[in-house]
């Protein structure tokens, strides 16, 4: 322990640390969102902590409880959020050349896996030394999970005792879509994706099972074909 | 509403969990420091983009399989707005579900 702490006395290291639990805050309102809509779309609070803690990557969480909320079939809830996990494969393969340095061994790197996500990968990229990419990882990788998941349980707890239609609980998903929507928007190619996928989503809407549209969407990933 | 039966949840949990893992443990386990194709890695980092546009599109505008104009309008707008003016998630819920209640209560 003395160990862990002694590297907070140098100011870098510290900035770095308080970067990421600043976020891990942040993240855990965000979790709590999720424990309400997650209960309100029809999981029990247990399937709901069950989720933030075995699954652990936001949008995908989000969009599983979605489909599922609107009577979609789970296999179609599967899918998107399958979908949405995909991009931590991107992740992965980003940081993989520090792989070694932040977790080393092979055991420490399975462990390490459960938290590839957006923050993680954002903030460990972001230093500039192999060591400040380690500590960003772990700090922000232990400290999210934490938060995530308390978020999570106090939010479930919260959701069970309140009406969801009444209070326009309903709109609490596409508004936390749209959050977390707004960075893709930057490039050209993220514009085109977002619009292409929406619409496609609507126009199937009406004659494909509930969900299917949130696949046939992903097909707009197609315009990265095109370099520019 | 119709809920799914409880195991049958339980079951999409734990694929999905496996599913996201796998995702992750790939880079830091499997591939140690190989590249895949640009055009292939572009692809799959649109895939937020249109999904969680395809997402906020199902949950504003439908009910099931039927499109529908209702008070989630509301919400959704003053959720773009607030989300524009980079306003914290917790705040952009909280005024898209206030101006959705406020709507269904006129």
């Amino acid at each position: 322990m003395k160990r862990f702490f002694a590297p907070l006395t140098d100011p870098i290291v510290r900035r770095v640390v308080v970067a990421s639990l600043t976020l891990g805050g942040a993240v855990g309102v965000f979790g709590l969102s999720f424990g309400v809509a997650s209960v309100s779309a029809g999981a029990s609070v247990w399937q709901t902590c069950a989720l933030s803690f075995f699954v652990f990557t936001g949008a995908s969480q989000f969009s599983a409880m979605s489909v599922v909320g609107a009577g979609g079939s789970l296999v179609a809830a599967f899918g998107g959020a399958a979908l949405l996990a995909a991009r931590n494969f991107v992740y992965g393969l980003a940081l993989s050349s520090s792989a070694k340095s932040m977790a080393g061994s092979l055991p420490r790197r399975i462990f390490a896996a459960h938290f590839v996500i957006d923050e993680t990968t954002a903030l460990a990229l972001a230093q500039e030394s192999p060591r400040l990419r380690k500590i960003a990882f772990w700090t922000t990788g232990i400290g999210l999970f934490t938060f995530w998941n308390l978020g999570t349980l106090i939010g479930a707890l919260a959701g069970n005792a309140i009406d969801p239609q009444k209070l326009g609980l309903d709109i609490a998903f596409p508004a936390a879509f749209i959050v977390m929507l707004l960075p893709h928007l930057r490039t050209k190619l993220g514009r085109q994706a977002a619009v292409l996928g929406g619409a496609l989503c609507l126009i199937s809407i009406s004659f494909l099972p509930i969900g299917i549209p949130i696949l046939i969407a992903s097909c707009a990933v197609l315009v990265g074909l095109r370099n520019d | 509403m119709i809920n799914p039966q409880p195991q049958h949840l339980w079951l999409m949990i734990i694929a999905l969990a496996a599913t996201a893992y796998l995702f992750k443990m790939f880079g830091l386990i499997v591939l140690g420091s190989r590249q895949l194709p640009k055009v292939f890695d572009r692809c799959l980092g649109l895939i937020p983009a249109a999904l969680l546009a395809a997402l906020v599109a199902k949950d504003t505008f439908s009910i099931g399989q039927t499109l529908v104009i209702d008070a989630r309008v509301a919400g959704f707008t003053v959720a773009v707005i607030a989300a524009w003016r980079r306003a914290p998630l917790i705040v952009v819920v909280v005024l898209a579900a206030g101006a959705t209640a406020l709507v269904r209560t006129l």
